[in-house]
């Protein structure tokens, strides 16, 4: 039996108000007005779909061993590289074995439950899988998908041993239905009108695809009892449940009220939702709408009552920090020419040569731990920083990414550039042992004191915009 | 047995340029001014100079690598320069280079010069983004300010130091450079400040404000160094002599190893126990006359008072705002404005300190005179409190 094993989200911190995109917009574009109510999901300046995705699948192996996974898929269409493997700096992230398998998904709103089926696929014929989707998607100033769109990821663990979803079926359909694309030379999407979308596109294409499912299942609409379909339309999933026979009760939320649409990632994060309170038995049928449509059928196992808890996307949600300036999210997206001053121009070029001798200190956070004496530090180094041991070649890697930390002292730079400031750093400690000077992320001014505890998340560090915008990566402390 | 450098070696002269936003000199004209006056002090040729040390130490924004910037401004005779770079301690290391040559017997005379012309960057503060390929992959995004921003952090938490209290303290420590600098020609800022504006100045790194904080400023200075003995033949009275020249370099435990609390300067203390021993200072307290330390913010002047063993550990802040270290406290601090009115042109700084020591002992200091000083310590602090070089050197009289 394949199934998926474990699920796990991301959702940043700051939550844009609508109101306040509205306020900003609304002498241009008054037809917003309607929209102007809750929050949608809004990335640091500090996130992108990779650092999501790393957050949402840290929530997802919640202590199963990374080492385990054999195969890797990462769906997006916001990769932050067109071409260098971004599943591959997920993966390093994690810290999984290198004998992996790792694999991109894009092009399609679907990519998210394409990688689904890929991993349930891999999954059954070799080893534990992770699914990652993640997205964050640019619009423009004053456009509907401003206030529709969020910022999230999700991930599914597949795997055949203690299932808590199995499959029961999938099927794909694809065709090239053209509602939407962003081309190579945009940033944004470009939308065709939206009742040809409803009534050539999904009313047309999507419940034949949901029938032709059922049917291969043996189940009927009435056997569904929670319905996953991203829209941005908010009346389509449950036109599309009605005409599957699909009861409205069962079509779930899709989290426009404080999260907004997350893109090829959105199938999963209302799956991760939907798993948090699934009782054993129910049936959950996954769509997603892109060039065609992808269904997948799960049911719930007693197994589900067992798996560990974690945040998953209640959990992140309760997190939020509500952002009510407009102009921030300009500017934290590149929206904005915001006068940087000169200490932005320090050259962020990176050694290709570092980066690949240091991958497991930089994007792995792993330490050192001392044999001799037992001290972990970091970074790991040849010679114990123990002022009463300084053994040499004594230490074994020692991860801490997952390790609790607390602060020892700290700032708020006024002076250093950060495109959110004052920039907050600070020594921090972790009790096991070790400690390093930390930039802080996703605080303010009444979270960080001493002793304040931290937890490390895997943030952009910098953005070497010379050289076509590579992204430098490491983990920063943020409040538990 | 070595028994260290007390009384080795002599100043013969020392020059400083005017510190401040020297719009009109490149290093270059900055060096030559500090030489000219050094070299006339000295009252020797520029030929009979055998060694040079020459330090700068972030020689990427003004003169570049190697001892030939110092070589070909002074059309020095050929002689060995050798560029030294030790952060904020470099003009103490130049300095400790010539004493060295000077004690072995290698020359008769060696020349330290540091210069640092930091003005022509484009933007306030030090130039940032060094460091090397890796520190850049995971070091945090900090500056000078908001390291040592963390020492008061770190500071109050071990002692638990009220904010308002610490807030005064390092005020005062500002506020009496200021008062000292006002006295000093050769200072970038010659103004006093009250302690009002220093309290209510906009915050750079919390909990330090503008005037917690030094300036950015050109400057050199420069030293020729001798032995006593020539020095007495060649006829100079008033022979100020080198007692201690020592340095502690982090070893990485602050920074890696939870032993360390960050309130204080690991090095510091282990960095001027070693002075007063070479020294045979017994009792600092009462036989240091001044002091010029390293107050690149007022806070690691606070703190240093402490770890050279001045200040009761956790009750420096006491004693400064008992006006211990004012002019006209107990053992004045900075007697001729610090770092705090000087800037910190980080090749020049440390030569700086001595050239107001030396200025002192040979009572030539002016409105700034101290009543017969005999023994001085300079003390340089490079790098952040977690991970940094501390140099001390103590100068005194050659006859106390």
């Amino acid at each position: 039996m394949v199934g998926i094993t474990g699920y796990g989200a991301y959702v940043p911190r700051l939550r844009l108000s609508r109101q306040a995109v509205y306020d900003a917009n609304k002498w241009f574009a008054p037809g917003l007005r309607g929209q102007a109510k809750g929050e949608r999901a809004m990335a640091n300046w500090d996130e992108d779909s990779i650092t999501m995705g790393v957050e949402a699948a840290r929530d997802c192996l919640n202590g199963t061993d990374p080492k385990s996974l054999r195969n890797l898929f990462f769906a997006s269409t916001t990769l932050p590289f067109k071409d260098r493997q971004n599943a591959g700096v997920i993966a390093t992230a994690l810290t999984v074995e290198e004998g992996l398998m790792a694999s991109d998904v894009a092009g399609s709103q679907k990519a998210g439950t394409s990688a689904l089926i890929s991993g349930l696929t891999a999954a059954k014929a070799g080893g534990p899988t992770m699914v990652v989707a993640a997205e964050k998607r640019s619009t423009r100033v004053a456009s509907a998908n401003e206030m529709q769109f969020g910022d999230a990821a999700a991930a599914m663990l597949c795997g055949t041993d203690k299932v808590i979803a199995k499959l029961v079926g999938h099927r794909s359909v694809s065709m090239d239905f053209v509602d939407h694309f962003r081309g190579e030379e945009s940033d944004f999407d470009y939308t065709w009108e939206e009742r040809w979308i409803r009534d050539e596109g999904y009313a047309k294409i999507v419940p034949p695809a949901i029938k032709a499912a059922l049917a291969a299942a043996n189940l009927k609409g009435a056997d569904i009892n929670h319905f996953i379909m991203p829209a941005l339309m908010a009346a389509i999933p449950k036109q599309m449940a009605k005409m599957s026979g699909v009861a409205e009760a069962a079509v779930r939320d899709n989290l426009g009220a404080n999260l907004g649409d997350s893109g090829a990632a959105h199938a999963l994060v209302v799956l991760a939702h939907t798993l948090e309170s699934a009782k054993a038995g129910e049936r959950i049928m996954v769509l997603a709408f892109g060039q065609g449509l992808d269904v997948v059928i799960l049911e719930v196992t007693d197994e589900i009552t067992k798996l560990s808890k974690r945040r998953g996307v209640s959990g992140w949600l309760a997190r939020g920090k509500v952002e009510t300036n407009y102009m921030k999210f300009l500017a934290f997206n590149d929206m904005l020419p915001i006068d940087k001053g000169m200490r932005a121009e320090f050259d962020k070029k990176t050694a290709q040569s570092v980066l690949w001798r240091k991958r497991d200190m930089i994007y792995g956070l792993v330490g050192g731990k001392c044999r001799v004496c037992g001290t972990a530090q970091f970074p790991k180094s040849q010679v114990c920083v123990n002022p009463n041991c300084h053994a040499i070649d004594s230490q074994d890697p020692y991860p801490m990414a997952g390790l609790e930390a607390a602060v020892m002292s700290f700032t708020a730079d006024s002076l250093t550039y950060s495109p959110d400031p004052p920039a907050y750093y600070g020594m921090i400690t972790f009790p096991e042992g070790g400690r390093f000077m930390a930039d802080f992320t996703d605080s303010d001014k009444e979270q960080v004191k001493v002793g304040a505890k931290m937890r490390m998340t895997f943030r952009i560090r910098d953005n070497d915009q010379m050289r076509g915008g590579f992204k430098r990566y490491f983990w920063k402390a943020a409040p538990a | 047995m070595a028994k260290g450098i007390k009384d080795k070696v002599a100043i013969l002269g020392m020059g400083c340029s005017k510190f401040g936003e020297r719009w009109d000199s490149g290093a270059e004209e900055l060096m030559l001014e500090a030489f000219k006056e050094c070299i006339a002090d000295a009252g020797i040729d520029m030929k009979q100079l055998q060694a040079a040390w020459f330090s700068t130490a972030i020689d990427e924004v003004h003169v570049g690598k190697s001892g030939i910037p110092l070589s070909t401004t002074l059309r020095l005779p050929n002689i060995p320069v050798t560029h030294v770079e030790n952060m904020c301690a470099s003009g103490t290391e130049a300095f400790r280079g010539a004493c060295y040559a000077v004690a072995s017997g290698a020359v008769d005379f060696a020349l330290a010069l540091g210069v640092e012309k930091l003005k022509d960057t484009g933007y306030g503060g030090l130039p940032g983004g060094r460091g090397g390929p890796l520190q850049a992959l995971w070091s945090a995004n900090g500056t000078a300010p908001g390291n040592f921003a963390q020492l008061a952090t770190a500071y109050q938490t071990a002692h638990g130091v009220s904010d308002e209290d610490l807030k005064r303290a390092i005020g005062h420590v500002s506020w009496k450079s200021h008062q000292n600098g006002a006295k000093n020609p050769k200072a970038h800022l010659q103004k006093a400040v009250d302690m009002e504006t220093i309290l209510k100045a906009p915050m750079i790194a919390s909990p330090l404000g503008l005037f917690d904080c030094c300036g950015v400023s050109d400057g050199a200075a420069a030293a020729i160094v001798t032995t006593p003995e020539i020095a007495k033949a060649l006829g100079k009275n008033n022979i100020v002599s080198v007692k201690a020249l020592q340095l502690s370099v982090s070893n990485g435990s602050e920074s890696g190893h939870n032993s360390w609390d960050g309130s204080y300067f690991h090095t510091t203390r282990i960095a001027s126990k070693k002075a007063y021993e070479e020294a045979g200072i017994k009792d600092p307290r009462k036989e240091v006359s001044m002091f010029e330390v390293h107050d690149c913010f007022s806070v690691t002047e606070l703190v240093t008072m402490e770890d050279l063993h001045i200040s009761e550990t956790g009750k420096g802040w006491k004693d400064v705002l008992d006006g211990f270290y004012d002019a006209d406290g107990k053992i004045p601090c900075q007697i001729d404005g610090g770092l705090k009115c000087f800037g910190h042109p980080i090749g020049a700084s440390g030569l700086r300190m001595l050239y107001e020591m030396y200025l002192q002992f040979q009572g030539r200091a002016g409105a700034r005179q101290l009543k017969d000083p005999r023994i001085g310590m300079t003390h340089n602090l490079g790098g952040a409190p977690r991970e940094n070089v501390s140099s001390i050197s103590i100068v005194g009289r050659y006859d106390s």
